[in-house]
Order: structure tokens, then C-alpha cells, then sequence
């Protein structure tokens, strides 16, 4: 059995699956709960500063995007910080934490951007015996109106003034929970890094409108004919958590910076993904509020499965394997070349990839009268929009010519070293290069 | 309650009262709105889609399926009705087994078709629940059309003459309009006097006179229509039944099919309806497995379908059969009928059994008896009625392309008229047909005249 222990900025936990900072983790009867069901920590719902606690609307707050069958692909959610008294939330935290010593308890949190509101609160955090903070630098919506969440997160100097102000006030690990809003989340992430966080974690939800009531002619959530813009999340949004945990990966100024991945997992498999593109271990809200707790069971079983077919025998040795292949486009291998093969045998003649390669791609898929559908290498760019849009999976796949193979598109003789972008000769700035 | 399944002979209420509304339900209950979403979700939206191909109606399956899954069964239903004014009777009765769902490339690939009929059924249930009517007529021609026969063909025939403006007088022998629809579907498949609802419903296109107890060759002649109206359209159904030509078929007791099911569909309360105890029914098609499940249904002790050839040639499709067997009918294949035993009362019926060979069914000389105190033949129909002045072929009415008879002005579809299957929905395909190629020459030669 493969080791899902987990070691994440000196945090240890059972598996690498925590809570995300969210409604799962906002009281203690929930993380109690969460911990029995297998969760290997939490992030505590964000605190904010002592004296009056926040307000919530009254109305709904999340809006939904369904894929078939009602299955929810995405969420958004106009929910602000916790709305109870801190001093409730700091008692019950340490109460769970002294009864869950094995488990990871981090707190997350969001004060007013001045050095005095986070002196204030990291010692009364400290004082319940948890094991690290996260500061919510995140949240789109409410709070940041307030100068708080993503409007500190949007700004990299004050990512780097606000988590410095934190190391130097507690001995607590400091995690930085970074927005998606931005259009380079690499800059983001090296502020983190030079204010002296220990690590970051990612995706905060996104800016979004889910939908719109056709009706009212308001966006959903509707509260008394109005709404606002979210915060999106669930497996929707995975694949732009993904690409900005490999940016930060492979960033040269911030390689080696611990992270947490977040955003849209919701089974083993995305964890898994996370973890090889550099996450060292996954936070997880939607998938918990769409089907409970006991999904982690799930997670974990299947990562360990996965890790002992492969031989991983740690969570570490998964973390950042797929991080050297990610590259930019410029050193693809323009010499890789493949085409599209159907396998007559499994092929229900749908049409699917008759249509979406006449429509919209090469022409390169000839119909007969009675259904047979058989690819054109003369016209195949290789694309694989039909195998994307095949019903039958393993039908369509696609095959490499052999280095000496002429490619009947082109008519030229597949080479068998590699060749990209950097050296073809349509490249200007190669050329010059070669000058 | 006197009588019960073992009453002998034939007699009504065999069954307690609550038992007919449970075995006359809907066979197959309509999907709600959620079911029907999963449904769709199902579909492919194939290119060029083969369940396409497979509607004689041709109606456009993965559109009206994507209507319902984007929240549009209305819409979807208007994709329907467009090719079959009819899609909310043919939801219900085409075998999709051997039609759209046949072809549907998922019964390709896992044996588990998309359910067209039942989506199709959700979307036009959802349009005519709100009595709306989706159609407009356009401007009038002036053009006057008898269209003889109100079953699927001469309604679909009619209702697309009024949509392209002609003045249509929809003639019928009977009643009531529907033709097969409303005196021999079964009782299950079209519940709640659907019908009935649907003529009407079919009827609010307007400009289509219905006139009932008007038979060709009796009140109406072809003659005579030809004088007053512009065209005529023939969808006369096969009125004849086809005789067994077994000694006794006289016999009061040996009865047709399609008798007893029109009694039974006009029927206000089914426990009147008399069946036998033993009830055996000769044939091998729809009409055969309709009465006998309907017998067993009324509460008929044992029923039996006797077919002459052997199963894989029964017209009547493996869903049918099942559904016949699932009911507790007995089917026996490869047995003819050889003579009708009783005096006044009916005792079993002679069957001698059979073998297909190069020179067609010949007995084998094994012989045997069903105990029968009823017996329904069920062996097919035959066109009876039609106007001698035009052209038979093959027992139907000949015609060529869009329902042309060999006389000019005279159109014909549905079962009346050569080609195309026996089915509902061909008949709708054969009256739209027609009507569109009355229309354009109608048009065209006022054009022409006007030139
Ligand atoms: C018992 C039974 C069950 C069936 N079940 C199914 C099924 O489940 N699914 C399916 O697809 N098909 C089924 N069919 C077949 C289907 O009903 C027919 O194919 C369809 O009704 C043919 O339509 P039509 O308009 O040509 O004829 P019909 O429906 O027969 O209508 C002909 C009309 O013409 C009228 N008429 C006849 N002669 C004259 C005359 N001389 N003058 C004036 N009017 C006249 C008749 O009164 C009738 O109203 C079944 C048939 C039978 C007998
Ligand atoms: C294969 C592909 C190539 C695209 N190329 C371009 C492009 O060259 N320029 C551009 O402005 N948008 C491009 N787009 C983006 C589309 O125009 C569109 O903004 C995007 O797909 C979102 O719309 P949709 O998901 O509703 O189709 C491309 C999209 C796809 C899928
Ligand atoms: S890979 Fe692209 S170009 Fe080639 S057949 Fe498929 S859709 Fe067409
Ligand atoms: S999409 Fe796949 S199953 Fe459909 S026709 Fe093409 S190869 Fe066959
Ligand atoms: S064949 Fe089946 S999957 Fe394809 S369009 Fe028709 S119903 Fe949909």
C-alpha cells in the first residue's frame, strides 16, 4: 500500500486531501465530521477581524451550472467570510485540534490590510495550537469592495507587505492563497515568495455570472431582483487551476515554493494531476459540498490504487513528475507527426467526426453512402477533433508516422530528429539567430 | 361480480371493475420532465442520422431531441409536427423498434437505443396538453379538395391542403374521423380518448369541413367528386378482412379482429365488453397480438395466436410478441387452420401443423385442436370499396410517386394505395405527400392558366 502521509510546509497529515477554507470547514461540528470521514486536515473557514462578525445576504448565494443528468460542473458563490463571532470560532478550533492531533488545522484569514489587524490576530490563533495560517488574499466578491481578498491579492506589492507582516509576527507556517483574477499568476506567486511565505495555495474562485434569469433579466443568484458577480468553482474551473500551478511550478523564481492545489477536484484522478504538476498536496471544496464527506474515501483509495500500479511509494514522489514536460510552444516537436485512425470495428457511425472535421476542421474524413467513415492522410492535420468528439472512446486515435514515412499532406519525408519552432525556417527570430 | 375468467362461453365483466382501468392503463407511462432530460442527453446528434432515414415521416430526431434538452419541448414539438401532424398519435403506436430506434447508433453500440418515442411523445404531449395549435393557414387559393377516408392519411392529407390555404371536405363512412387510429389501435397505447383529442386538436388549423356517415359508393361517388372539387385524395384503409377459408368460418362465433377491437375502442365501459374463456386467434401480425392481448386483458382464461408459418416470418415485431407472451398469451407458429368444430356453441378449433418448402407452406400432416369457445381471425385486410375507375394492382390502388393514380385529379395513400409499409406513420407520410404534390399542381397549373 502506497503512503498517502503527507509532510506540506512541516504540516503533516494522513493524505494529502484537506478541506478547503469554505462552508464544509466553518464550525466545529462540520470538521469534526470531516475528520471521521477521512479527511486528512482542514482549512478553516476565513476569520476576520474581533467585534462585530460579518453579514451574509439572506437570500440565496450560489449559482449553478449543470452538465447532463443535473450533475454540477460548476458553482459560483456570493458567500463572504465566516459570520461568527471569532472568539467562537478560535474556541472550537482548539477544541478539534486537541481531539485530531494527527490531523492538519490551518487557519485561514482576512483583516484590514494594516500591519496592527494581523498583529492582533496571529497570537489568538496560535493560542488554539493550529498549525499554520492561510491568508485569503482570494475572495472576488464583498469582501474585496472592502479593500480585502482579491483586491490585496491583485496587487503583488501588497501580496509581499501583507504576508511579510505575517512572518514576522508568528512562528506559524504562512500560506498565501492566491486569486485567479489576474492575467499572470507568476507575479502573484514571486511577491508570496519575497515576503517569505512558506507557500502558496490556488485557485481562489473565479469571477463569474453563471447565469442569467430569463424573467427577471438578473443574474443568478437573484436576491430581491439584483445579483452580483461570484466566485466560480468546481470541476469547471479545474484546467485553469491546473495551468497556474504548472506556471508556478516551472517558474525559475519561484521553482521549488510548496503548493497547495485547489480548484475543481473532485476525484483521485484530479488529485493526482495536481499533485504531478507540482502541487504537494490538494484542497477540496465543490466536490464536498455536491456529494458530503465521504467522497475523500474515494480520493484516497484511488490514489493509493493508482500510486501501487505505478510504483509511487509516497505522495512526493508524484508531486511536480509531470512539471519537465511542461514547456512552451515554441520546443513542440514539428517533426512529431500523426493521423487520425478509425477502428472500423468499434465504430457506431454516428458521423460525429464527419461533421466536426467537414464543418469545421480539414476535410479530411470521407463519408460513404453506407456510413463508412475513413480518414484522408492526403488532407489529416492531425488536429483530433474528431477523436475529442467521437462518442466511442479508443475509436479514433492517433497514430505517428515513422521517421522515413512520407506524410501525403505535405509530401515530405518525416524526419526523425527533433525540430521546432526555435529552428524552422519560417521563423524570423531564428533565422536572425542563425545570422 | 357473476363472472370470472372460468365462466364459460363468452361473457362481459369477467374481471372486478378496478381490475380493467389497471389492465387498460398506458402501456408505456409518459416520461416527466427530468426523465426526459436524461433522455435526451442520450442522443448523439448524429450527422445525417440514420434514425432520420429510418421515419417514413422523416422527422428531424436529433433536432427536436436537442430542443428538449435546451428547454424547448414546445419547440420541439413544432420540429415534429413540421414532417408528421400526427408525431403525438405515432409516439405512441410505431413499433420504433423496427424504425427509428433500429437504426439509432446507440442500439448500435450497447443494445440501448436513444428512446425517440417516448421523447417524442414528451415533446407533443407538452405542445397539445396546452391546446394550442402550432399552424397557420397561408392565403387561399380558392381551390376546393375531397379528401375521402379520415384515417392518419386522408387527417394528414387534409390538414396540409389547409395549411397551403385549399378548402378541404374530409369525408368518412363512420362516425367518427381517426380511421384505425380511433377504432383499432389498442385501447393501451392511446389512452384517455387521445384520438378523439388529437383530431380535434388537428382540426383548429381550420378550413376543413368534416363530414361523417359518408360512404364512397353509397352517399359519395368518384364521379360526382370529380364534378365538384378541385382533387381527391383516397386514404380508404383496407376495409375487407380476409377469410380463413376453413370449414365453419361461419360460424357466429368465429369473428374479425378488427370487429372486436372497434367494439372494444368504442366502448364506454370495457367490463360490457364480452370475451370467451378459451379465445384463439389465427394471424401472425399487430392486429393478431392486439386482440388476443386485449382478450387476456378483458380476462380471458387462455388465449393462444396461431400463426401458419413459422416465427422469424410474423409480421408482428419481437417487442410485440414479448409483449403478447409477457401477457400471458401463448403463440403457436407453423400451424393452419383446418376446420371450426361446434354447434351452437363454439368447442376448439382443427390445426393441422406445417412446413415452408420449395413449393411454399404444405402440411405435414400432424394434426391437432385448441378447445375455443371464440375465435378471432386475424389474417389481414384487403382493400374493399375502392372506385372502380382507377387502376389495382396487387390488391391496392396503384399509384406512382407522391400518391398519383392513374387517373389525373385522383390521389391516394395510406394502406389503401400500393407501397410503403401497413403502419400509421407511412400513412401520414403518403397523405403529407400527396397534399404537397396536389398543392403544387394545383398551383402550378394556376400559374400556367394565369401566364
Ligand atoms: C388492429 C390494428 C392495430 C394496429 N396497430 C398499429 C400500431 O400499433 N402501429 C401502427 O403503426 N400501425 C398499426 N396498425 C396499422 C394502422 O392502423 C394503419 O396502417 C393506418 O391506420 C392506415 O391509415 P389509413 O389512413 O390508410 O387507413 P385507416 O386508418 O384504415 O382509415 C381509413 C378511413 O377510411 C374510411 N373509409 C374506408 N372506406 C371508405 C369509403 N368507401 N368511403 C368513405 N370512407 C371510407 C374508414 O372509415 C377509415 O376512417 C394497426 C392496424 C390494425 C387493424
Ligand atoms: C481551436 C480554437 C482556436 C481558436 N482560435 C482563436 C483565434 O485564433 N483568435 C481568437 O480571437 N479566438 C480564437 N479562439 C477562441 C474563440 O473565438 C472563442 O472566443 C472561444 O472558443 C470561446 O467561445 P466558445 O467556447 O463559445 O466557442 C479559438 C478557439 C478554439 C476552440
Ligand atoms: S485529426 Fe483533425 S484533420 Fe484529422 S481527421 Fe480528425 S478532425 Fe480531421
Ligand atoms: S465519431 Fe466515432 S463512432 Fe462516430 S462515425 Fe466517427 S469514428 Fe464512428
Ligand atoms: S441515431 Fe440515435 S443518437 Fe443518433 S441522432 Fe438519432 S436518436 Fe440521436
Amino acid at each position: 500500500m502506497a503512503d498517502l502521509t503527507t509532510e506540506f510546509v512541516g504540516i503533516k497529515s494522513p493524505n494529502p486531501f484537506w478541506l478547503a477554507s469554505a462552508p464544509p470547514t466553518d464550525k466545529e461540528y462540520n470538521v469534526r465530521r470531516a475528520f471521521e470521514a477521512g479527511w486528512g486536515g482542514v482549512v478553516w473557514k476565513t476569520l476576520g477581524e474581533a467585534g462585530p462578525p460579518i453579514v451574509n445576504v439572506n437570500g440565496p448565494r450560489y449559482g449553478v451550472v449543470y452538465g447532463a443528468d443535473r450533475r454540477v460542473l460548476g458553482l459560483n458563490n456570493i458567500e463572504l467570510i465566516t459570520d461568527r463571532p471569532l472568539e467562537v470560532n478560535l474556541r472550537e478550533i482548539k477544541a478539534v485540534k486537541r481531539d485530531w492531533p494527527d490531523r492538519a488545522m490551518v487557519v485561514s484569514l482576512m483583516v484590514p490590510c494594516e500591519e496592527q489587524a494581523w498583529k492582533a490576530i496571529l497570537p489568538l490563533v496560535e493560542e488554539t495550537g493550529a498549525d499554520g495560517v492561510e491568508l485569503n488574499f482570494g475572495c472576488p466578491h464583498g469582501m474585496s469592495e472592502r479593500g480585502m481578498g482579491s483586491a490585496v491579492g491583485q496587487v503583488p506589492d501588497y501580496i509581499e507587505m501583507v504576508t511579510r507582516w505575517c512572518k514576522q509576527n508568528t512562528r506559524m507556517p504562512v500560506i498565501v492563497k492566491l486569486t485567479p483574477n489576474i492575467t499572470d499568476i507568476r507575479y502573484p506567486a514571486r511577491a508570496a515568495r519575497a515576503g517569505g511565505a512558506d507557500a502558496v495555495s490556488l485557485i481562489n474562485t473565479v469571477n463569474s455570472i453563471t447565469s442569467v434569469d430569463l424573467d427577471n433579466m438578473c443574474p443568478e443568484p437573484m436576491i430581491d431582483g439584483k445579483g452580483t458577480h461570484g466566485g466560480y468553482c468546481g470541476p469547471a474551473v479545474k484546467p485553469l487551476a491546473l495551468n497556474m500551478v504548472a506556471e508556478i511550478a516551472r517558474d525559475p523564481e519561484t521553482a521549488g515554493l510548496p503548493i497547495s492545489g485547489i480548484g475543481g477536484v473532485t476525484t483521485w484522478r484530479d488529485a493526482a494531476e495536481f499533485l504531478a504538476l507540482g502541487a504537494g498536496n490538494v484542497q477540496v471544496c465543490t466536490a464536498a459540498m455536491t456529494y458530503g464527506f465521504k467522497v475523500v474515501q474515494e480520493m484516497a483509495a484511488g490514489l493509493s490504487n493508482w500510486m501501487d500500479e505505478k510504483g509511487y511509494a509516497s505522495v512526493s514522489a508524484v508531486s511536480g513528475r509531470a512539471v519537465p514536460n511542461v514547456t512552451d510552444w515554441q520546443h513542440l516537436n514539428l517533426n512529431y507527426v500523426t493521423k487520425a485512425r478509425i477502428d472500423q470495428d468499434s465504430c457506431i457511425k454516428c458521423g460525429r467526426c464527419y461533421a466536426a472535421c467537414e464543418d469545421t476542421s480539414h476535410q479530411a474524413i470521407a463519408m460513404s453512402p453506407d456510413r463508412v467513415f475513413m480518414v484522408i492522410d492526403a488532407e489529416c492535420v492531425a488536429c483530433n477533433l474528431c477523436v475529442d468528439v467521437c462518442p466511442v472512446e479508443d475509436c479514433i486515435t492517433m497514430e505517428r508516422l515513422a521517421a522515413g514515412a512520407i506524410d501525403p499532406r505535405t509530401g515530405q519525408v518525416v524526419p526523425a530528429e527533433h525540430g521546432d519552432w526555435t529552428t524552422h525556417p519560417n521563423n524570423p527570430g531564428a533565422l536572425k539567430a542563425a545570422e | 361480480m357473476t363472472n370470472s375468467p372460468r365462466t364459460p362461453g363468452i361473457a362481459p365483466a369477467r374481471l372486478p371493475r378496478e381490475a380493467y382501468a389497471r389492465n387498460f392503463a398506458d402501456v408505456e407511462p409518459p416520461l416527466d420532465a427530468h426523465e426526459a432530460m436524461v433522455a435526451a442527453d442520450r442522443c448523439y446528434f448524429c450527422h445525417d442520422a440514420p434514425c432520420i432515414t429510418a421515419c417514413p415521416t422523416a422527422i428531424d430526431i436529433p433536432l427536436f431531441i436537442r430542443q428538449i434538452q435546451t428547454g424547448q419541448p414546445e419547440g420541439a414539438a413544432k420540429t415534429i409536427f413540421d414532417q408528421n401532424i400526427l408525431g403525438g398519435m405515432c409516439a405512441r403506436v410505431c413499433p420504433t423498434e423496427v424504425l427509428c430506434e433500429e437504426a439509432c447508433v446507440r442500439e448500435a453500440a450497447e443494445g440501448k437505443p436513444v428512446e425517440i418515442g417516448r421523447l417524442q411523445r414528451y415533446a407533443t404531449d407538452t405542445l397539445m396538453q396546452r391546446g394550442v395549435h402550432p399552424f397557420e393557414r397561408a392565403a387561399p387559393t380558392g381551390k376546393r379538395i375531397a379528401v375521402v377516408g379520415a384515417g392518419p392519411a386522408g387527417l394528414a392529407c387534409a390538414h396540409r391542403l389547409a395549411m397551403k390555404g385549399h378548402d378541404v371536405v374530409l369525408m368518412d363512412a363512420r362516425e367518427k374521423a381517426g380511421g384505425l387510429n380511433e377504432y383499432g389501435i389498442a385501447a393501451y397505447k392511446t389512452v384517455d380518448n387521445f384520438a378523439e383529442a388529437e383530431v380535434n386538436w388537428l382540426l383548429q388549423i381550420g378550413g376543413i369541413e368534416l363530414r361523417t356517415g359518408q360512404r364512397l359508393g353509397r352517399e359519395l361517388s368518384l364521379a360526382a367528386l370529380e364534378a365538384e372539387y378541385d382533387a381527391v385524395f383516397l386514404g380508404l384503409g383496407l376495409a375487407g378482412v380476409n377469410a380463413l377459408r376453413s370449414e365453419g368460418e361461419e360460424h357466429h362465433h368465429v369473428q374479425d379482429a378488427v370487429d372486436f377491437i372497434a367494439g372494444l375502442r368504442q366502448a364506454g365501459d370495457l367490463s360490457t365488453v364480452a370475451v370467451g374463456r378459451d379465445v384463439v386467434v389465427i394471424g401472425g401480425g399487430m392486429t393478431a397480438v392486439d386482440a388476443a392481448v386485449q382478450s387476456k386483458l378483458l380476462g380471458a382464461e387462455n388465449v393462444t395466436i396461431v400463426y401458419r408459418r413459422g416465427q422469424d416470418r410474423m409480421s408482428a415485431s419481437t417487442h410485440e410478441q414479448d409483449h403478447a407472451a409477457s401477457k400471458g398469451v401463448r403463440i403457436v407458429t407453423g400451424a393452419a387452420p383446418l376446420r371450426i368444430i361446434g354447434g351452437d356453441h363454439l368447442e376448439a378449433v382443427e390445426f393441422a401443423y406445417t412446413e415452408e418448402g420449395p413449393d411454399g407452406l404444405t402440411p405435414t400432416g400432424e394434426t391437432f385442436r385448441l378447445k375455443a369457445d371464440q375465435v378471432f381471425k386475424a389474417i389481414g385486410q384487403h382493400l374493399a370499396g375502392a372506385p372502380e375507375d382507377v387502376h389495382i394492382e396487387a390488391g391496392k390502388i396503384a399509384v406512382t410517386g407522391p400518391g398519383r393514380t392513374t387517373r389525373l385529379g385522383v390521389w391516394a395513400g395510406g394502406d389503401c394505395a400500393t407501397g410503403g409499409d401497413d403502419l400509421t406513420v407511412t400513412a401520414v407520410a403518403e397523405g403529407r405527400d400527396a397534399a404537397e404534390d396536389i398543392h403544387a399542381t394545383l398551383v402550378g397549373a394556376a400559374q400556367l392558366a394565369a401566364e
